[in-house]
């Protein structure tokens, strides 16, 4: 399939790609391209051109500063399935990124790209709303910190501005066990549903994705659970916890089957973080 | 929308050429070199048909256009062996019967290569894990599992082998 036709530039650094985006307000930024190139060849979106942000040093590398672990937003699932460092400090994220397509997507595909994009199917959203994470986001005027619970607004949707980049992933340090548990489409592999749970000294946290418009933390798990993880609680507390309402309903799975689906699966991820 | 020049190291020619930006790498594989191995199936980015290496890493080149390939290595199933001097995965499939339609297999094998590239000594489980984004609709994958297993035993061997021939 082919795109409609569009402008290529491969931006320099980000100063430069930040310029391009501001002088061109209808471009696309091009990084792993997994969400970007299928949206365009469904015609999806057709921008007038592409900036492509894959070579940039600045959006790449993992790093830590003092108990924050801070990754490029360039960085691959590949390169976060196997970094030690992301394994020591947010042992959540290889554990989510193992489920991320297969390992061609996870080759190309970006934890920013996810991150700008915010499909409803992502798995990264649940885990990091879990974690407390937060995004910097840069744009020719400037730059802002914006966290995970004013961060994703819904479908697609999020508090990225326009000419704003995604370019790091701010992860406080992981205290306690997290676990992500995942339904996914056995062709496309995005989650029908997943399930993060993260049980720290603060209390315990669980979040799904997949299910609906935007990943959520499921607060009445959260609060039914307590401090109290027997496997009678966690039984308990997740047993038809989750409610249809509100959730997406297509062909793959009802919304009362997703329902479903949270609950097991939040069941599980948190029999792990015991 | 200007043509974009561009040289792409293809089984280690460098290959300039002009491309429109929206060409896909595999549209430019088939199209324009005529290398044919490369399958496209589901065009989705699901099947894995269309599975080369980039820069030594395996990827699907229906989702990347040839313009990001600009200056790096593509390697595809023409350049990993040849008919006299197969490559130890091709030889696997072969023995074990890895394959039936063979429409699957260019990507299967070079998807095979970046398990074995991940974890040289792979269980079946990770196999058939990692084989999660190449489809098969002959073979119902047993004897791909069965050739993968096969083949990493064999590189292991060929590894140590030139290990040891080195410490001579």
């Amino acid at each position: 399939m082919y795109t409609t036709p569009f402008d290529y530039h491969r931006a320099v650094n980000l100063d430069d790609a930040l310029k391009m985006l501001a002088d061109n307000p209808d471009a696309k930024l091009l990084a792993g391209g997994h969400s970007l190139i299928p949206t365009m060849k469904l015609r999806l979106a057709s921008p007038s051109a592409l900036i492509d942000i894959s070579a940039l040093d600045e959006l790449r590398g993992i790093r830590t500063d003092g108990d924050m672990l801070i990754l490029g937003a360039g960085v691959t699932h590949a390169e976060l399935l196997y970094d030690k460092t992301v394994a020591e400090y947010a042992p959540l994220m290889p554990d989510m990124a193992r489920w991320v397509g297969d390992p061609m997507v996870r080759n190309r595909g970006t934890v920013g790209g996810v991150v700008a994009h915010a499909d409803p199917a992502a798995d990264y959203p649940a885990g990091l709303l879990t974690l407390g994470a937060s995004f910097k986001l840069k744009s020719a005027g400037g730059e802002r910190v914006v966290g995970v619970d004013d961060y994703f607004k819904g479908m697609f949707e999020t508090a990225l501005q326009e000419g704003e980049i995604v370019t790091e992933i701010h992860i406080p340090r992981q205290a306690g066990k997290g676990a992500y548990e995942k339904f996914r489409h056995p062709a496309s592999h995005y989650a029908i549903v997943g399930v993060a749970a993260l049980a720290s000294p603060e209390g315990v946290k669980v979040a799904m994705t997949g299910a609906g418009p935007k990943a959520v933390r499921l607060t009445q798990v959260e609060q039914a659970i307590g401090s109290d993880l027997s496997d009678e609680n966690i039984k308990s507390a997740t047993e038809n916890a989750v409610d249809a309402g509100s959730l997406l309903s297509d062909r793959f799975a009802s919304a009362e089957y997703r329902a479903h689906l949270a609950g097991v699966l939040a069941k599980r991820a948190l029999m792990r973080v015991k | 929308m200007s043509l974009v020049p561009v040289t792409i190291n293809i089984n280690g020619t460098p290959t300039p050429a002009q491309v429109e930006p929206r060409m896909l790498l595999v549209q430019f594989l088939r199209d324009e070199l005529e290398l044919t191995g490369t399958h496209v199936g589901c065009d989705t980015s699901q099947c894995g048909a269309c599975t080369v290496s980039l820069n030594g890493e395996a990827v699907k080149s229906c989702t990347l256009f040839a313009v990001q390939a600009d200056g790096m290595d593509v390697q595809t199933i023409e350049g990993i062996g040849s008919m006299d001097d197969l490559h130890p995965i091709q030889a696997a499939f072969w023995e074990q019967h890895g394959l039936q339609c063979g429409f699957c297999t260019p990507g299967m094998i070079m998807a095979s290569a970046e398990i074995i590239r991940r974890n040289p000594d792979p269980s079946e489980e990770e196999i058939r894990e990692q084989l999660g984004g190449n489809f098969c609709r002959c073979t119902g994958y047993h004897n791909i599992v069965k050739a993968i297993s096969s083949a990493a035993a064999v590189m292991r061997e060929k590894g140590a082998e030139a290990g040891q021939a080195a410490d001579d």
